[in-house]
Order: structure tokens, then sequence, then C-alpha cells
């Protein structure tokens, strides 16, 4: 095959892959723009007629879209601040601190990983229930607030601080946390980034937790309304394509906002899974 | 010491919350696993009893747990090879020095990955709407009949498998793509040199240069995909004719529909039990060395 021929075989493929992967997502913000039955019309409309916000303003008005957007915005923060503080610490720890044991705590802690979440959601519902935190905030966040996924990326990162400026550290005096929050951590912001995002998108997207815990309308986050909207309202796919756009949206900008952190951290973390 | 000390505060919340919140109900669902925990039990502890192994020998007897692990089965089996396929192929396009406008490539194939499952779930269910979806319109133009995608029982779990794979490749695309990059060249150039065709380039260098990320990959994308819930949540409340209930889903519907925690958990940890199996056993047969195309079923 001549080279010319080759190189529009692969951009063509590319093309033809990059448009599989788009159209569903180009057509879901030109269906909400529809008027409602617009886009159950054959043969299907591309471009909305008269483009309007209408859905949009059912959604937050009627449908309460606002209430789940908030939901999420704060859930999704809370444990994205909580568990970066909490793994940070413990992923310093495993790197830089000595203390007996720690290599095999940290095996263990690896090994854990096999364990799907799933088998821990019955007991931990019933353990919530217990302590009063069914159908709260505090429910979803609680849980989240380490994983073993993010303390293991923190030592990885954290392990490449030379320990003799550590060491100079101690030598002047200065106590364990005043090492770790001004000659540690300023080190770590990239890595800081990187977790930040990647908790975040997650906290954001998750959706068998929630479910399971938060069990009334008020505490949804975007993803359980949705799916409960989706139940109610099969038929009205303009309003359905407008929720999706207001799930979808914020964390697609932040992914394309943050793109070189978040796809760093997704090698980093499939070095040794 | 001091340091031992501080160590420990260090890692105290992080322990706390992982133990706490994932150990103990991890211990506490085997002990669940073998007792009657029901709807009875929620109200009054005291109505609870040991049954053994009894939740265990119960559902290896009820048909709709066998469908359902045939379905999650069915899922993987078929879901896996086709989204590593498209995942590596992708890589390969985006890695060929022939390719144009690489970044804008990367990101687009990589969108579907950020998206809410949720979300791009119901766009799947209008896409592939029997009447008025995109699909059935785009078949028909090639003079093909309709498809019933969700509402027939042959076509729906083939349906969500697309829908997974579109969702899913650009996660593995990328790490394929780190792979492929650290391929020495000198290798390629050599072959090109003994005049290897394309093809033999992929079989004798791409691929066996490429098996340990291959492995991870797979073990990753296997356990990922076992755990098959939001999909069909969304997509097809578990229907037509149950024919998309995986075994997370009959786990959630036992366990918080009808409350039988017990039982509930019995199927959690036979879904733990078996991903643990095919795991010990991809490794295994990569470990057996000649199974050289890598590709983990």
């Amino acid at each position: 095959m001549s080279p010319r021929l080759m190189k529009a075989l692969i951009n063509g493929l590319l093309i033809g892959a990059a448009a599989v992967a788009l159209f569903p997502l180009l057509w879901m913000l030109s269906v909400s723009f529809m008027a409602p039955g617009e886009a159950s019309a054959l043969p299907p409309s591309l471009l909305p007629k008269h483009s309007s916000w209408a859905n949009y303003r059912e959604l937050f008005v009627h449908a309460g879209m606002g209430r789940y957007l908030l939901n999420s915005l704060l859930v999704a923060g809370a444990i994205t601040a909580l568990s970066l503080v909490f793994n940070l610490m413990a992923g310093y720890a495993f790197a830089k601190l000595r203390f007996a044991g720690r290599e095999r705590l940290f095996q263990a802690l690896l090994g854990a990983l096999v364990i799907p979440a799933q088998v821990a959601m019955l007991p931990l519902f019933l353990l919530l229930k217990y302590i009063g935190l069914i159908n709260s905030y505090a429910g979803v966040v609680v849980p989240a607030m380490a994983t073993v996924f993010g303390i293991f990326l923190v030592r990885q990162y954290t392990r490449s601080i030379p320990d003799e400026l550590l060491e100079a550290a101690r030598i002047d005096g200065a106590g364990e946390w005043r090492i770790f929050a001004q000659i540690v951590l300023p080190l770590l912001k990239p890595i800081v980034v990187t977790l930040a995002i990647f908790t975040f998108l997650a906290a954001w997207n998750d959706f068998m937790w929630p479910l399971i815990v938060l069990t009334g309308q008020e505490h949804y986050t975007l993803p359980i309304g949705l799916a409960s909207l989706a139940r109610e309202h099969a038929q009205d796919s303009e309003l359905m394509m407008a929720g999706s756009v207001v799930t979808v949206l914020p964390v697609l900008l932040l992914f394309l906002a943050m793109q070189r952190y978040y796809l760093q951290g997704l090698l980093l973390g499939s070095v040794k899974g | 010491m001091n340091s031992q000390r501080s160590a420990w505060l260090f890692l105290a919340p992080a322990l706390v919350v992982l133990g706490v919140f994932f150990l103990l109900p991890v211990l506490a669902a085997l002990a669940l696993s073998l007792t009657d925990y029901d709807l009875y039990a929620l109200a009054d502890i005291r109505n609870l009893r040991f049954v053994g192994l009894g939740n265990y020998w119960e559902l290896l007897q009820r048909p709709l747990f066998w469908s359902a692990l045939g379905h999650t089965v069915y899922f993987v089996a078929v879901g896996v090879p086709l989204s590593m396929g498209a995942s590596l192929g992708a890589a390969m396009l985006l890695n060929s020095p022939l390719a144009r406008c690489k970044p804008f490539f990367r990101t687009a194939l990589f969108a579907p990955v950020v998206t809410t499952v949720v979300a791009v779930a119901v766009i799947w269910r209008y896409l592939f709407n029997t009447k008025y979806g995109m699909a059935n319109y785009m078949l028909d133009l090639l003079g093909i009949q309709p498809v019933d995608w969700l509402g027939d029982p042959h076509w729906a779990m083939p349906t969500i498998i697309l829908f997974a794979v579109w969702k899913n490749f650009g996660y593995n695309m990328i790490i394929f793509l780190a792979g492929l990059q650290a391929i020495p060249p000198d290798l390629y150039e050599a072959a090109r040199i003994d005049g290897a065709s394309s093809w033999r380039q992929f079989r004798h260098i791409t691929l066996p240069m490429l098996k340990p990320t291959m492995l991870m990959v797979g073990i990753l994308t296997v356990s990922g995909y076992f755990q098959l819930f939001a999909e069909p949540y969304v997509m097809t409340e578990g229907g037509p004719l149950q024919s998309t209930v995986s075994v997370l889903y009959l786990m959630y519907d036992e366990g918080f529909k009808w409350w039988n925690l017990g039982s509930a958990s019995a199927v959690a940890f036979l879904l733990f039990l078996l991903m643990f199996a095919v795991t010990v056993l991809m490794v295994k047969l990569s470990q057996r060395g000649e199974h050289s195309d890598g590709e983990p079923t």
C-alpha cells in the first residue's frame, strides 16, 4: 500500500472513530434545545427548528434539577476535599515515615483492592442506619473519605522526594507536621491536582451507592435524580437530553480543562493495578 | 520512639475510614451471608437466625441466579475482548506516525470515559429507540428491517455491550498508547530491514511487547465488567423478560427491594469468588507462556 493511501486510511479511520465517540454527545446537546415531540419525528432531525431553553427551564423550575445539581456539587466537593487530606497524609506516611510493619500493612491494603466495593454495601447500609446517616449527605461522603487507590497514588509520587530534604529539616528541629505542610505538600502539587480531578469525577459519576443510601428526593445527586426522571418521563426525549447535558457538561468541561493531569493520573494508577 | 507515633497519627484517619467503612462491612457481609437477615430481622434483631450455608445452597438452586450469572458472563466474555480490541485499534491508529491532529483525536475518543453512565445511558436509550431512534433510521436507509434493540430479549444485552464498549474503550486506549510508545523503535526498524510485513511486525513485536500491559488491562477490565449494574438499571430495568438482570442487579433487588440482606450478601460473595477465580486463572494462563495472543477470555 502506498504511504499516501495508508495516511488517508489511518486518518479516515480516526475521523470515523471520533465521529462515533462524539455523535451521541453532540446530538444530546442539539436535541436538548428542541421543542417537545420534535425529537420523535421521522426522519430524526439533527438540529432544532427553533432552539429554545424551554427544556432547561422545565428541569430547573419543575423537576428539581437545581437541587440535584447543588447536591452533586456539595457531595463531590466534600468527598474530594476530605479524601485528599486523608489520602495525602496516609500516602506520605507509607512513603517516607518509618514504622513497624509498614510494608506488610501496605501490601494488605493493596490486597484489599481485589474485593469489589459492592460486597461491603449491604452491611454498610445497616451500619449507617444504626448511626443515623441514611438519606444524608454524610451517608455518601463518609465512606468515601479514604481510598486505597488514592493512598497508592500519593505513595508512588512521594517516594521521588529525596530523603535528605526531610532529614535536613528534622535536624533543623522542624516537627513532622511542619515538614509535611511546608516541605512535602508544595512538592506534591501535581499529584494533588491529579487526585482531586480523579476523585471529583468519580464522586460526581458514582451511581450505585448514592442510589442505595439517598432515599429521599431532597438529597438526590444528579445521576440518581436523572435516573428517576428517566423512569417517569421515558417518552420526553427532549427533556431527558437536557437533563443529560446538565449532568455531563460539568465533568466534561472539567476534564477538558485539566486533561493533562487526568491522563497522567490514569497512567500512574495503572502502573501496578 | 516519637517518629513511630507521628507515623501512626498520619495514618490514623485513612485507616479508620477504610477499617470502619470497608473492612468491617466486608467481614460483616461474610457473617450476614450465613444468616437469614430479612425484613423481620431489620425490624427486630431477635428474629435473626444462623442458617450456615443455607443462602448459598438456595441460590444455587434458583434459576434467576443462574440466568443473572449467565447474563453477566455473557457481558464479560463478549464485552471485554470487544472493548480491548477497540482500545488497541484506536491506540495503534493514534500511535501511527501518519496520524494527524493527535491531541484532538485522543481527546475526542476519550471523552465518553469521563461522562456519567446514567446520562449517556439515557442518550443511548433514545438513539436505540425502536420507533424513532437514529440506529433504526440508519438501518432503514440501508434497507435493513428495524430491530427492537432494547425490547427484544435477544438484542437487549448486545445493545448494552455496544454501549459499554463505546463508553469505556478510551480508558484502555490511553494505557495501550503508553505501552506502544514504550516499545523501542529499533525493533521495528530491524524487522523492516528483514522485510517483515506489517502483520508480522504486529504479531511478533507489538503483541509480545504489550503482553504485560495486556494482562493488567485485561484483569482490570474483566473485574470492571463483572460489576455491571447502572447500564441495565437505566436502559432496561433488567428486562425484557429479565434478560439483562446481572449479578449485581440481582443483589440490589434482593437486598434493597426485598430486604433479604442475608441472601443478597451471599450473592455478593459468590460474585467476589467468581471474580477472584477468573483473575487467578488469567494470571496463571499468562504465566504459562505460549499463550502468545494474550487475549484473556
